[in-house]
This record gives structure tokens, C-alpha cells and sequence, in this order.
């Protein structure tokens, strides 16, 4: 039995670390648990050779490809989208791609505006101030006065645009459509100790430089230094209740498989929107038998990805290859419902440099581009470092089919049962895609690509996992409420992606670390005012 | 995941394989993936891959009526060829092994003009790029929707 503390954190990713460092303030004894370990900079691809076969083994974005100890298997058969993710210090922002858009006003508010789905209970001018706290404490790269966005100022100057940046941004001025540099959590200059970019170009396994914003060397510094308890090899079974039907702390194995209690006077939930579903629904009591917090049975369900579409072309002239951060611009031209279009709500199409040139050489042999044989060699010189591609991020609809539920045989390494994922894609959202990847191909040509290839959507695309624990002010209709307290639960929280509403069209961390800050100030001023539990 | 080798039968078809792939080029003047040194890293890559790697080379056995390495030069081109379209996933991460050893050989990578050197320390050098190309999109009047 350890010593009981007041917040007990689950899930030490994007919003774990933004919630501990937030609380850290209020001099709480605080706990995060988390099941994986911490990435050593040593650890990472880029330090070696074999970079780019390390996406294939231990740093694969699959799990269930990777295979690491700390990962938790994923029953995906039934969804043409898989689940990708990290597990460790610093959660999927290890894995990430720091391509770092905010949600846009409108996305708040799709109910009023386009009748479908339901507004979320906070608005974009609620979580401004702590959008700017989170560009700050994650050191993000743009330029002020993009037209698709309210005004705001990003503290580092933007990504290089290259050779890639400057043929799209052609091709879109050709078009008269939007183009602008993206906000990237990737330190351009010297940053709160943080080294700059150097370009290497393989930020999405990790970055050996320290330049991308990943959790493990933003936030958990500052929260450690700040006294808050990081306890990795921690994988939690459940969490528990007393008979008053309040949260007592929660269960969890260490590396050696041994079981421990760790009581706790609040629970906060960080483990994501398929881990998050999964830890809920493994915790079954008399009082909860549908997994806590569950009355509205909604836990799992209106699960959400951003389908993705990737669509490529090659040009004749070779371009940055995958040197540079692979993102670095976007186009909001479509963002912004227009039914003429066929469909409601939008999409971003984010704009990429290049892939290393062994991805290359796989890609275009999986497309049935590269020949075996003497041909091989002229026509992979054709293609190398040539490539500009784009994807189509579009916005997901909730529907309560798409979901996530335990499966009954696959169990992880300490037995724990897995998540499943049962998902189609919607016709809203695949009417979008097929508008996204013939805009992306007018774009292509606007830029002198040929041989144009598509993905759609992408097979490894859940990158982005909404939706599983919505927020909303109706205990029958959500699992939360407005400022991520669980309705049946009054000392559990939820503060990471499950509690998404609708998932805009935009990759989500900035707003899942805002809204991870949003719930964590709530917490402090309802605990100043003695209101916490009420 | 399989830590298993393969037999030398297997291996002699494999490497009659991968010659298949990727021949060497005197045009280009680099080595096939069935150089010594290069087949050598891709025995040693088959690691998770193993299981899929021998799936692929009993489809192979079975579409040249025996061993594939055995085969003449001509029979052998037109078996690879339909072992291409026929060999599926499991092939795909065969190739892919094949692809991520052969690509990363110092003289192949020579060949393309880039450094055989691992990303960090160095990094690599990306242009600032001409940024008056934004200047059409700076002046257009904000567009996102207001409540
Ligand atoms: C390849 C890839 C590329 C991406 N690119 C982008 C991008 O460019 N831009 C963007 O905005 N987003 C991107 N994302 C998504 C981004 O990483 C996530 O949105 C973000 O990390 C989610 O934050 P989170 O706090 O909800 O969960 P996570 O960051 O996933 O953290 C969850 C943590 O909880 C831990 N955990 C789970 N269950 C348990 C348990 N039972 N016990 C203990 N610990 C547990 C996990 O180990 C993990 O560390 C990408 C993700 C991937 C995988
Ligand atoms: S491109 Fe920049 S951010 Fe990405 S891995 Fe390299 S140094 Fe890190």
C-alpha cells in the first residue's frame, strides 16, 4: 500500500503533462502513472543507420507492429483505420509530428451553424488564453496573421519553407487558394534550453535534437522540478470506488508484474481516446458494472479519427527529399462549411516535403511505381526526393457505432483486456475525402506533379483518437461535464482526447493540451472556492 | 515475433530472389542486393519478418516446381514476375526488408549523391525559401467564420 496522494494523474502524454504541470502550483502531493518508460535522446532513429527500418521494428507507429513490453496490443481487425500511438514519457507526442493547428471558432459550434452533431460546451474564446499558455510552454514555430485564424502570435518564427514550400506555394497562389506556414511545436531558434531544428527530418519516430515539442522535455521538467511524482512502469488495471461511489485511487501492475494500490483523493484520466474508454471499462464494480462513470453508456462510443487521404505526385526537379520537418505549411481553403460542396463541415489539406529514400523505395513499390529488375534503378532516380504531397485531414462526424469496447480474448502482458475497435467511416466524411483528394490533385497539377498516387484513406491513420468520453452539460447525453469532471464520478476527471465533442478538421493536440489546461484551472479554482466535489 | 533462420535451401532461393529485385547496374555502377555484404544485412534484418519471409519463398518453391535459385535465367524472370503478383503481403515485407538494406549500402547511397552517415549529428540544411510568395494571402481579409 502506498501513501495515499491528493491527485493521481493516469497517462503521462500530451495532456497528462499539461494537467500536472497546471496543478503543480497548488503544492498537492501529486502522482502521474504511467506504463511506459522514458526515451532516452540516444534512443532515438536518427542516431544511427538504420534510421528508417526502425519505423518497420521498435519505433513503429502500430503497437501491434512495434510489439514493445510497455505497449498494449490492439484488436483493429475491424476498422479500415488503425490505431497508431506511443506509450511512454511524453505519450504519442514522442511519435508525433508537431504539426500543431488549434481548432478553429466555428468547430465549437457545429450544432448552431451546420445542424449536425452538438456544440461543445466551451468555445474557442474560453480556451484562447490557455492556447497561448500552451504555445509558450511548447515552444511553437508559425506566423502571426493567418487569414483562416482569429489573430495570435506564435513565439518562434516559422519552419523553413525549401524548395517544396515554395513550389506549393506557387501552385496554390496559381489557384487563389490559402496557404500558410503551420504552427509546429519544433523549436526554429534556441528555446527555453531547447536546441533548434537542424533538419533531419524524421521527426514523427522521435528527435534525437530535442527540437520537437514532445511532452517528456517540455512539460514533465518543469512539473518534476515543481515536485509532481512521475512513476513509470505503471500500467493501471482500474480504478477504484468506495461505497460512496467516489473514485479511492486505482490498481496498477510495475514492470515486474507485481500488483499495487495507490489511493488517491481525485482521479485525473490521461490515457487517451482508445486508452482512456479502455481503463473505464475495465473498472467494473458493484455500483459501476458498466465500467465508471458509464451511466449514459456512451463511454467507448462517437469514437473519431480524422480520416486522412494522401495524395502525391513527382515533379522534375528534386526537391528537400524528407530534409526539414515533413510539415510545414497548410491550406484552410476548404475548411469552412460550403454545401454546394455535398457535404457539411471541412477539412485541411496540410502540405508535405518529401520521404526518406528508403520509404521512397517502399512506397512507390507497394503502388506498383517502382519495377523489379534492371528498370529499377532508372525509374527509383526518377522519383527520388521529387515527391510533394499533401494530405486531407478531414473532420469525423461522432457516430455512436464507431467505438471502442473490450475485447474478449486479446489480453496485454499483465492480462489486462484489450481494446477493439469497431469503425466504418461516414458518408459525410467520405463524400469530404473525395472532394479533399481532387482539390490536393488540382494542386498537384497547379505545381507541375505527374504520376500521381492516392492513399485513402490512409491505412495507419488513427493518429488522431476523439471522442470516447464526450464532454457536454446532459449526463444522459455525455460523460463529463463542462470542465471534464465525470458526471457520475465527482473527484474523476478526463482531460485528454476522448472528451472531444466533434473533432474539426485539424490535428488535435494543441486543443486536447488547452483543453488539458481549461479542465486543470477549473480544478484550482473550484478547490480555492471549496467546490470541487459539489 | 520469430527469431527463427532460415535453411540454406531457403537462403539460396532468397538470394536468387532479391538479384531479382534489384540487379546489379554497371549504367549506374552499383552492386546488386545479392552483394555479399548486402545480402548479409538482409539475412540479419529478417528478424520480425522471418515468418513472412519463408511464407513468400515456399509460394516461390511451389510456383517454379522447385527450388527457384535451380532455375535457368529465363525461367527465373518469368517466375518472379508472377511471384510479384501473387505474393501478397507476405512478399511486401520480404521486399521491404530487402529495400531498407539495400538502400542504406554506402555505395549505393554514394551513387545517389548522399552522404552514408545517420541524420544526427550533422543534420542537413533546408533553404529559407523566397517568402514574398505568401504576400497574395497576407492580403486577403480573414475568413474564418464568425459566431
Ligand atoms: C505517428 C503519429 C503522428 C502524429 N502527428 C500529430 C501531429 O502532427 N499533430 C498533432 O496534433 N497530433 C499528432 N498526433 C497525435 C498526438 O500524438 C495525440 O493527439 C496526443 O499525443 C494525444 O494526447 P493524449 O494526452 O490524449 O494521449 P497520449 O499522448 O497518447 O498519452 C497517453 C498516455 O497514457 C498512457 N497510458 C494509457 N493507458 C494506460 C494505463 N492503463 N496505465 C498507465 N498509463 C497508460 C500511455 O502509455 C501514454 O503515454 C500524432 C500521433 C502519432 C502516433
Ligand atoms: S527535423 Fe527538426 S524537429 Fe524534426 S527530427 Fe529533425 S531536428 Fe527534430
Amino acid at each position: 500500500m502506498h501513501d495515499k496522494v491528493d491527485v493521481l494523474i493516469i497517462g503521462s502524454g500530451a495532456s497528462g503533462a499539461a494537467a500536472a504541470w497546471s496543478l503543480a502550483d497548488t503544492k498537492m502531493r501529486i502522482l502521474c502513472l504511467e506504463q511506459g518508460d522514458w526515451v532516452k535522446p540516444t534512443d532515438y532513429p536518427t542516431n544511427g543507420r538504420d534510421w528508417e527500418a526502425r519505423l518497420f521494428s521498435d519505433f513503429a507507429i502500430n503497437p501491434n507492429r512495434r510489439n514493445r513490453p510497455t505497449d498494449y496490443p490492439i484488436n483493429d481487425a475491424n476498422s479500415p483505420i488503425k490505431v497508431v500511438n506511443f506509450n511512454g514519457v511524453g505519450g504519442s507526442t514522442i511519435m508525433y509530428t508537431a504539426h500543431y493547428p488549434r481548432l478553429h471558432p466555428s468547430d465549437f459550434r457545429v450544432k448552431t451553424l451546420d445542424g449536425v452533431a452538438d456544440d461543445w460546451p466551451v468555445d474557442y474564446q474560453t480556451l484562447e488564453p490557455f492556447f497561448a499558455e500552451n504555445d509558450r510552454m511548447m515552444g511553437v514555430a508559425g506566423l502571426a496573421g493567418d487569414p483562416a485564424y482569429p489573430l495570435h502570435h506564435p513565439p518562434m518564427p516559422p519552419l523553413p519553407l525549401g524548395k517544396s514550400g515554395q513550389r506549393f506555394g506557387r501552385a496554390l497562389n496559381s489557384l487563389g487558394w490559402h496557404w500558410w506556414p503551420s504552427d509546429s511545436a519544433i523549436a526554429t531558434v534556441e528555446y527555453d534550453g531547447r536546441a533548434p531544428c537542424i533538419n533531419l527530418g524524421h521527426c514523427t519516430p522521435g528527435c534525437a535534437q530535442g527540437a520537437k515539442a514532445s511532452t517528456d522535455i517540455t512539460y514533465w521538467p518543469a512539473a518534476i522540478r515543481a515536485g509532481v511524482e512521475l512513476r513509470t512502469h505503471a500500467r493501471v488495471r482500474e480504478i477504484t470506488v468506495g461505497p460512496d461511489g467516489m473514485a479511492t485511487g486505482a490498481i496498477y501492475y510495475d514492470a515486474e508484474g507485481k500488483e499495487h494500490f495507490q489511493p488517491a483523493e481525485m482521479v485525473i484520466v490521461a490515457c487517451n481516446g482508445v486508452g482512456t474508454p479502455r481503463l473505464l471499462l475495465n473498472s467494473t464494480s458493484a455500483k459501476f458494472p458498466d465500467g465508471i462513470g458509464n451511466s449514459s453508456g456512451l463511454v467507448g462510443k462517437n469514437l473519431m479519427f480524422h480520416p486522412f487521404a494522401l495524395t502525391y505526385g513527382y515533379v522534375d526537379e528534386p526537391l528537400d527529399g524528407n530534409h526539414g520537418p515533413p510539415l510545414n505549411l497548410w491550406s484552410q481553403e476548404f475548411y469552412e462549411t460550403d454545401r454546394s460542396r455535398g457535404f457539411v463541415r471541412g477539412y485541411t489539406l496540410q502540405l508535405h516535403r518529401g520521404t526518406g529514400s528508403i520509404v521512397e523505395a517502399i512506397t512507390s513499390t507497394l503502388a506498383g511505381r517502382l519495377p523489379w529488375g534492371e528498370d529499377h534503378h532508372k525509374v527509383y532516380r526518377g522519383l527520388l526526393n521529387r515527391r510533394l504531397g499533401m494530405s486531407t485531414i478531414t473532420e469525423d462526424l461522432p457516430e455512436e457505432h464507431n467505438r471502442v469496447t473490450l475485447d474478449p480474448v486479446i489480453k496485454d502482458s499483465n492480462g489486462i483486456p484489450a481494446p477493439r475497435i469497431d469503425y466504418t467511416m461516414g458518408e459525410n466524411t467520405r463524400k469530404m475525402m473525395e472532394h479533399g483528394v481532387a482539390r490536393s490533385k488540382d494542386i498537384l497539377a497547379a505545381a507541375g506533379a505527374t504520376n500521381i498516387g492516392v492513399e485513402a484513406p490512409i491505412l495507419n491513420g488513427g493518429w488522431h483518437l476523439m471522442g470516447t468520453a464526450r464532454m457536454g452539460t446532459d449526463p444522459e447525453r455525455s460523460v463529463v461535464n463542462e470542465w471534464g469532471r465525470s458526471h457520475d464520478v465527482k473527484n474523476l476527471f478526463i482531460v485528454d482526447g476522448s472528451i472531444w465533442v466533434t473533432s474539426g478538421g485539424v490535428n488535435p493536440t494543441s486543443t486536447i493540451q488547452a483543453l488539458a489546461l481549461y479542465i486543470a484551472d477549473s480544478i484550482k479554482t473550484r478547490l480555492s472556492e471549496g467546490t470541487l466535489f459539489e | 515475433m520469430t527469431t527463427d533462420t532460415l535453411t540454406d535451401a531457403e537462403l539460396r532461393d532468397l538470394k536468387a530472389l532479391v538479384a531479382e529485385m534489384i540487379p546489379a547496374s554497371m549504367t549506374y555502377e552499383v552492386p546488386g542486393a545479392d552483394d555479399e555484404a548486402i545480402f548479409a544485412d538482409i539475412v540479419k534484418s529478417l528478424e520480425r519478418d522471418t515468418a513472412d519471409a519463408r511464407t513468400s519463398l515456399r509460394l516461390l518453391f511451389e510456383l517454379g516446381g522447385g527450388s527457384f535459385a535451380d532455375l535457368d535465367a529465363a525461367h527465373r524472370h518469368e517466375i518472379a514476375a508472377t511471384f510479384k503478383v501473387q505474393g501478397g503481403a507476405a512478399l511486401f515485407a520480404l521486399n521491404r526488408v530487402v529495400l531498407l538494406c539495400y538502400y542504406r549500402d554506402d555505395r549505393v547511397m554514394r551513387s545517389l549523391g548522399q552522404e552514408p552517415r545517420s541524420p544526427f549529428p550533422k543534420g542537413h540544411v533546408v533553404e529559407q525559401g523566397d517568402w514574398s510568395l505568401l504576400d497574395p494571402v497576407k492580403k486577403r481579409a480573414p475568413f474564418w467564420r464568425r459566431m
